[in-house]
């Protein structure tokens, strides 16, 4: 083998991100103020198997059989979530007004020392992405080239968190304690985006962009102009909603209809019929539930009683661009 | 035409009818890939593999667990108390304005490729959304739960709108390579990334002009929400001081 040696590489940072998911489990496990303890920990430590344990898996299982098994997992993770049986623990203290208080004390006494090590994660993470690519640490690459934002965040979340332990005093064990609050009321939501990807690679298989590609191209009328537009931003907008992902959509409606109606037969400027096409694609992808780490997890993280809230605000800005969209392509192009 | 090749669709029914019957969305989609693979003749035990594999390749979605430890423990030392009393220091800071403004530079940063100087774990939750909260609550005070929802899922909306209508104009990002890549295959050689890039450019205006123009008209909203919750409140005690015999303290 002759691939490089990299110190931060993607399998490194997965094992951090199993790390933290069965320390997750494990506390869930020991919360004996959680009802549903046991499937709640179960869940957590089911998800971290794959992080934790995949790459072994793979050497000393093989592919076939280290899929089957991961495979039964994201059902049992469906099984668990699907019927409510993950739940939220009390966490550290149970007097509301005195964590308050602790919390107000010490944000007055740290005052904007504070934001720095927050403000630290996404200015190292930039900082890194454009200048660490061929950073080297000893013989090693510090950085995975292949997965180089994913390694640069890393990095800053590690020293960011060193960097917040100085200031506030915690350790990086309370760190990972206090974060349990947090995976808490994420919960399901945490594993939407990759149940997602998944899903994207089953219609990848049973060839669904085809069907849809056939489709589509039944309701086409090929000498409006107009209608041949309204069609592809619609359908961009709509295949979108439907994968989640405009990256998706973008081949089939393009091969579907830009190239051999709109490019070939009325002799469309390309550049910005694409440009355009994917953005209204990215108007679907503000509308859609499918999109779950744009729409979802948010929704979770910001502890939203109603998880579609975010969506619901995005979908007049989506529709208003759309047809925008299809007035600017219409006279543009 | 041929119904069996409307088989592979099989799995978007499934989809649009569990989200709107709100079961479980892991469920959902589980079983949508289910029905999709079933019906196109895979076996179980290969869709099985698939669903494992696929897990498997799309581990980095779950990334945003490197972040939450950070913001768990800031936030336990008091960072959303800082930046609310932070805001209220600043006299003309409103919701509105704090988003407009977090808007109109993250779109434009991340038209210069800089997406990861923002994002919901990095920026929303830990420093946008209690700085919007902040400013309302220093001019209102007390806050309906609803509001509180409502200026979480604003501050949500408005980095996904910047950065979707920003990135697409850095000429490295994903989306554009794929478009060019998608042309120079089907023998359009002469189109740029460059191009591609500029032409994202109005829709990324008419994006931008749109969403600040909505959210130009939240502090209004919030102004008249609060009204409507004090007037609530108070026919709420004064029927309840009636109730008690009229005492009035």
């Amino acid at each position: 083998m002759n691939t490089p040696q990299v110190l931060i590489s993607i399998n490194l940072i997965f094992y951090l991100i199993g790390a933290i998911l069965m320390s997750i489990a494990w506390m869930s496990l020991r919360d004996r103020s959680n009802p549903k303890r046991l499937t709640t920990a179960l869940f957590w430590f089911l998800f971290g198997i794959g992080f934790l344990f995949g790459d072994l898996m793979l050497m000393y299982l093989g592919k076939t059989l280290t899929h089957k098994l991961l495979g039964i997992i994201v059902m049992l993770l469906a099984l668990l979530a699907g019927f409510n049986l993950l739940g939220g623990g009390k966490y550290q203290t149970e007097d509301k007004a005195k964590v308050d208080a602790d919390k107000n004390a010490s944000a007055q006494r740290l005052g904007n020392k504070l934001f720095l090590p927050a403000i630290c994660i996404p200015i190292i993470t930039v900082i890194l992405s454009i200048t660490g690519k061929d950073a080297v640490w000893g013989n090693y690459a510090l950085l995975d080239p292949k997965n180089l934002t994913l390694a640069c965040l890393t990095v800053a979340c590690l020293i960011s968190v060193l960097y917040a332990c100085k200031i506030t005093g915690g350790t990086p064990i309370t760190a990972i304690q206090e974060s349990r609050r947090l995976v808490d009321a994420i919960g399901w939501a945490l594993i939407l985006p990759l149940m997602l990807a998944m899903l994207g690679g089953v219609f990848v298989a049973a060839k669904t962009g085809v069907s849809v590609q056939t489709l589509v191209t039944l309701m086409v009328n090929p000498d409006s102009r107009l209608a041949l537009i309204i069609i592809y931003c619609l359908g961009m907008a709509l295949f979108t909603m439907i994968m989640g992902n405009a990256f998706a959509a973008f081949p089939v409606m393009a091969a579907g209809i830009a190239l051999p109606f709109l490019i070939q037969q009325h002799h469309a400027n390309p550049a910005p019929l694409v440009a355009m096409g994917m953005l209204s694609g990215y108007c679907g992808t503000l509308m859609t539930p499918m999109a779950a780490n744009f729409n979802i997890v948010p929704a979770a993280l910001l502890e939203l009683k109603d998880k579609y809230q975010v969506i619901k605000y995005q979908i007049p800005t989506a529709i208003a661009v759309l047809i925008c969209n299809i007035g600017l392509m219409y006279f543009i192009v | 035409m041929d119904l069996t090749s409307l088989l592979p669709l099989v799995g978007i029914p499934i989809i649009v009818l569990g989200f709107a019957l709100k079961f479980n969305p892991l469920l959902v989609v589980v079983s949508a890939g289910l029905a999709t693979g079933l019906a196109v003749g895979m076996d179980f035990g290969l869709l099985l593999e698939t669903f494992g594999e696929k897990f498997m390749n799309s581990r980095q979605l779950a990334s945003i667990v490197l972040i939450l430890p950070i913001i768990a423990l800031l936030e336990k030392f008091g960072l959303k108390e800082r930046a609310q009393n932070w805001v209220a220091s600043i006299r003309s800071a409103t919701t509105g304005r704090i988003l407009m403004l977090y808007m109109v530079v993250r779109q434009f940063t991340c038209s210069l490729g800089l997406i990861s100087l923002g994002g919901q774990a990095q920026t929303v939750r830990p420093l946008l959304f209690p700085m919007a909260e902040g400013a309302a609550l220093s001019q209102y005070g007390d806050l309906p739960e609803a509001l509180r929802d409502r200026i979480a899922a604003h501050a949500a909306a408005c980095d996904n709108v910047a950065l979707f209508f920003g990135e697409d104009i850095f000429i490295a990002f994903g989306a554009v390579l794929l478009m060019s890549g998608f042309l120079k295959e089907n023998g359009i050689t002469n189109v740029e990334p460059l191009h591609i890039g500029l032409w994202a450019i109005p829709t990324g205006l008419c994006a931008l002009i749109i969403h600040l123009l909505r959210l130009s008209f939240l502090d209004a909203k919030i102004a008249r929400e609060i009204a409507d919750y004090r007037a609530q409140l108070s026919t709420q005690t004064s029927t309840k001081t009636t109730a008690n015999g009229g005492q009035v303290s």
